[in-house]
């Protein structure tokens, strides 16, 4: 077999994220799109392959076919090249990306984009709320009353009974991101907040409220990928995806081993580390999925970074930009923002900031090789990459 | 005529708790499904349709505040992972039970209700729900 190419993110971009009434979806993935060909010093011209990717298109905006609009809109639909969507709910992003490392992996190109974006305000809540059980199965838990909260609130209950851990434990993540937020311009919300106010926000899932909640966002991110020949040959700078790594479980919670670990989690970032030759001591920070403040406790866990029932020893030790394991600098789910169909790309820009060493206030120093975690609804598909590391 | 046929489709199993059990390794699934994740091709065709008591346990439970719109007139409303008796756990709201009274592994059991409503003037759905037992 041949050697496969390296891959690298020469280009990447993205719209501040938030409720951004006056854009509309198409608006925003142009944007994206241009700051991530214009940071990657191409021309559109070379860009061979293109992957949308976005969740609720169809449902939120009456719009499918999201590929064809983003390329027809970047003005490159008379450059005939393919352009096509990427679903998997709201790990849509990383799987874009993956499957934008793999067609460049395969040999069949050279320089790939990937456009994600998500238009979520275009509703009012109950209405988004009806929209957001999609993202579980419809028939057996959204027809009963399952949202994507109560789900997870359902995690969170069992958890911190069977662990014995206090509700701020897991409010620490929210905290967290919302202070490494208040320094990202492209963030949804800039505030810091304490924990007495997170604590007493209102109910949204007993026994998670408000701030255990990402929000729902409109936010578009984009990234150029291109195999180590190309960049050499055009003396271009990137960072490295070091590794790819998916793995997938029951859509269902009910139809889980463990309801408060992912194991399609656990499955990839085990994956993802071998093939990077590397182990958690080596990440300098991560960016975890923290859709809701249970799974940013369970993903510490599943991605092997404590022992079940243990996040709360990484908390302790401490999650800030200068700590021993700084996760979310960007200001995660919670506080940058969620646009599901473009959060998972929206880590990698997070990603190459900090590794370039451009991200200003909020730069982990010696910021050398990031974790980068997307997870589908519940758990049912977990993606994890990691990058840098030159 | 499509959204009242995806309604009928389930009806059995949501009315009647039938779940399916592999005629090759024993095991009961619910909700039903037609290939055991266990045996694959093995369990093909030999999927059997068994009741179920209705009785099981409270796995976990939450409040639900943030409802959608079908569940507004029902908030906040009690919703569960029940562990039955069987084996299977599924997710089903408790109703009929003060919030105090609450508690994971207590004993529950199935009753008849109304589901949820689907707009003004929309079709009203029926299943099954939790009391404590
Ligand atoms: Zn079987």
């Amino acid at each position: 077999m041949l050697l496969s190419e390296d891959v690298y993110i020469i280009g990447s971009g993205e719209t501040k994220f938030g409720e951004l009434w006056e854009r509309s979806l198409r608006e925003l993935a142009v944007e994206a799109g241009l700051r991530a060909i214009e940071s990657a010093g191409i021309y559109s011209k070379d860009v061979q392959l293109l992957y949308g990717s976005n969740s609720l298109g169809g449902t939120i905006n009456s719009q499918n076919d999201i590929g064809s609009l983003i390329a027809d809109f970047s003005g490159i639909a008379s450059n005939h090249i393919p352009a096509i969507r990427i679903e998997a709910s709201s790990a849509s992003g990383a799987a874009a990306v993956r499957e934008a490392y793999l067609g460049i992996k395969s040999g069949e190109y050279d320089c790939v984009m990937v456009g994600a974006v998500e238009k979520m305000t275009d509703l009012y809540g109950t209405e988004m709320l009806d929209h957001m059980g999609t993202l579980l199965d419809r028939e057996w838990e959204a027809f009963f009353g399952g949202t994507p909260a109560a789900m997870a609130a359902l995690s969170a209950r069992k958890y911190m009974l069977d662990f014995k851990v206090p509700k701020e434990k897991l409010l620490s993540i929210s905290v967290n991101d919302h202070n490494n937020a208040s320094m990202n311009p492209d963030a949804q919300y800039r505030n810091k907040i304490t924990m007495e106010a997170a604590m007493e926000s209102t109910m949204v899932a007993e026994p998670l409220n408000m701030m255990d909640c990402s929000p729902m966002s409109d936010g578009a991110a984009a990234l150029v990928l291109c195999s180590g020949s190309f960049m050499r040959k055009r003396k271009l700078e990137g960072v490295k995806i070091m590794s790819s790594a998916i793995s997938q479980d029951f859509l269902a919670l009910h139809s889980r081993r463990s309801i408060y670990t992912m194991d399609s989690t656990v499955l990839a970032a085990r994956t993802a580390f071998e093939k990077a030759g590397l182990k958690q001591k080596d990440i300098s920070f991560a960016e975890i999925h923290n859709s809701y403040s249970i799974y940013g406790m369970t993903a510490l866990e599943d991605l092997g970074f404590a022992e079940k029932g243990r996040a709360r020893d990484v908390i302790d030790a401490g999650i800030g930009l200068a700590d021993p394991l700084p996760i979310n600098p960007s200001g995660g789910l919670k506080a940058k923002g969620n646009p599901i169909g473009a959060v998972g790309v929206g880590q990698f820009v997070e990603a190459v900031s900090q590794i370039s060493g451009k991200a200003g206030q909020r730069q982990v120093k010696d910021a050398r090789i990031g974790l980068l975690h997307n997870v589908a609804g519940t758990g049912s598909t977990s993606i994890v990459h990691i990058v840098g590391g030159a | 005529m499509g959204k009242l046929s995806a309604v009928w489709r389930e009806t059995n199993h949501r009315y009647r708790l039938v779940a399916h059990q592999c005629g090759n390794c024993k095991k009961m699934y619910f909700p039903p499904r037609d290939i055991c994740p266990d045996c694959h091709r093995e369990s093909i065709g030999k999927m059997k349709e068994k009741q179920l008591s209705g009785n099981g346990r409270i796995e976990s439970f939450t409040i639900v505040h943030d409802a959608p719109s079908a569940f507004a007139r029902q908030r906040p409303y009690v919703l569960a992972l029940v562990k039955l008796d069987e084996g299977p756990i599924l997710t089903a709201q408790i109703v009929d039970s003060d919030f105090s009274e609450l508690e994971a592994g207590k004993k529950v059991r199935a009753v008849f209700r109304k589901i949820r409503e689907d707009g003004k003037g929309g079709i009203i759905q029926y299943g099954y729900k939790f009391v404590l037992e």
